[in-house]
């Protein structure tokens, strides 16, 4: 089964938030939810956006220079 | 009741500035970034809305090198302690506040050379002496853009283009400029801009930050403290990265919500259009004041070439006389003495008596500045 949803982990809750902001302006929804726990230890927040989302959700990161760690299927 | 303190700390705010103080803590209340719920996701958008308005009115290009504290004193200590060591030579003016010399002494002690170039009377800085005083080792220009006694601004374009050639950074104290003077950030050149919230950007008191330009290297810039970011959690090291290195325990998100407000009001209003009016006011006082006999005027004299900050003196009225009797019979709050810059002072030949300043704002009007060359006119006459 195709995952519906990744995540997206950033460094820290700014990063989150001015991801968020990028993806907003594209029109591209996302969420910022707490990391799972299986996938990092931080206590902190990522970005989730539905799959078929990420690929352009890649390219508004990176067109932004926002810089992000990993991508996950959740 | 006139308000001259502006380059104290403005006042009154405009009122978006309270409303966003107030939303900030009635309607979101949690601390940003420490547990994603929608409250606490919502507390970390004001926080960033707050960098991206920073970093648009000076035109920064990225957000996320806008690191928040206190207020400017509070960035100035992170600059200058956090990239100077053993060794480096700065340079910095004859002007300038306590919030920078007063580190820079301190360092100075540590090891670091200093050379502090001096101003003109009038408080100009002639770039040639600055070119002059580089050395092998010079790493830092660190210099206020405008005095905050005079008023009079220094050249930062023209430092910014010498800190460049030489391969030395430049570190500007904004705190007078900062939304009453054009600032650009990546034009200029200025690789570290210090800025304060509280005054001419009209947020609340205990706001401020640092600007770090694409030539700082983070990892060159030691934390002033280290803590809790809510990042990296699983390390017992502070994280190496803008802004969460230099952003340790929980930040002033009312504060920094009235700050946002308070960027957003200037940048509508305009700051070309801010400095026209008080451009225009400023020149109105100091026409005002010279014609006043026993007045003696600081500066330039040009409020083209100076913010909205007068100081000036009475012939047989001591400041702290002419400070009290402006509060106690005019109603007229203005900041006598030494104004946190003894340097500046003895500069302009008025330490260590100082001078009476008087500081406009957005909201001060003509009949305001006419009420108090009136107040200065009665203080002369019973002098
Ligand atoms: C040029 C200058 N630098 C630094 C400061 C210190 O500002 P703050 O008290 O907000 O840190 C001020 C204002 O007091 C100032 O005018």
């Amino acid at each position: 089964m195709s995952p519906v949803y990744y995540v997206i982990l950033v460094p820290s809750t700014s990063y989150a938030v001015r991801g968020e902001h990028v993806l907003n302006q594209k029109g591209i929804a996302s969420k910022l939810i707490p990391v799972p726990r299986s996938l990092s230890s931080d206590c902190g927040v990522c970005i989730r956006v539905a799959a078929d989302d990420l690929p352009a959700a890649r390219q508004a990161l990176d067109a932004a220079k926002v810089p992000y760690d990993s991508v996950h299927e959740f | 009741m006139i308000y001259l303190d502006n380059a104290a700390t403005s006042w009154p705010k405009p009122s978006v500035v309270l409303d966003a103080v107030m939303h900030a803590m009635r309607d979101v209340g949690a601390n940003p970034g420490r547990a994603g719920h929608r409250l606490a996701n919502e507390s970390g958008r004001i926080v960033y809305r707050a960098r991206e308005a920073v970093a648009e009115l000076f035109g920064a290009p990225d957000p996320l090198r806008v690191v928040f504290g206190a207020n400017v004193t509070w960035a100035l200590n992170l600059a200058l302690r956090g990239l100077l060591r053993p060794g480096d030579h700065v340079i910095t003016s004859s002007i300038e506040h306590n919030s920078v010399m007063r580190p820079l002494r301190a360092l100075e002690r540590e090891g670091v050379a200093l050379t502090v170039v001096p101003c003109a009377p009038t408080g100009a800085l002639d770039p040639q002496q600055v070119a002059d005083a580089l050395r092998r080792e010079t790493t830092l220009i660190a210099l206020n853009h405008a005095s905050n006694v005079v008023g009079t601004v220094l050249p930062v374009a023209e430092m910014g283009a010498i800190a460049r050639r030489h391969g030395a950074l430049l570190l500007v104290d904004a705190a007078q400029t900062a939304g009453a003077w054009p600032i650009d950030f990546v034009a200029d050149g200025i690789d570290l801009l210090a800025f304060t919230g509280h005054k001419s950007l009209y947020g609340p008191m205990g706001t401020g930050g640092l600007l770090l330009g694409e030539r700082v290297d983070p990892a060159r810039v030691a934390p002033l403290a280290r803590g809790g970011t809510g990042s990296r959690s699983e390390l017992e090291e502070q994280p190496d990265f803008c802004p969460d290195k230099y952003e340790a325990g929980t930040p002033n998100v009312p504060g920094l919500a009235g700050l946002e407000a308070g960027v957003r009001w200037v940048r509508e209003q305009g700051v070309a259009a801010l400095r026209r009016q008080e451009a225009a006011l400023t020149q109105r006082l100091i026409d005002g004041l010279r014609a006043i006999p026993g007045v003696t005027l600081y500066g330039t004299g040009d409020a083209a070439r100076q913010t909205a900050t007068v100081s000036f003196n009475l012939a047989g009225v001591p400041p702290s006389e002419a400070g009290l009797r402006l509060d106690e019979e005019f109603a007229i709050m203005c900041r006598i003495g030494l104004h946190c810059s003894p340097a500046c002072h003895r500069t302009l030949g008025t330490f260590p008596e100082g001078t009476v300043r008087f500081g406009l704002g957005a909201f001060t009007t003509s009949n305001e500045v006419d009420a108090a060359l009136d107040a200065v006119r009665q203080l002369e006459r019973n002098a």
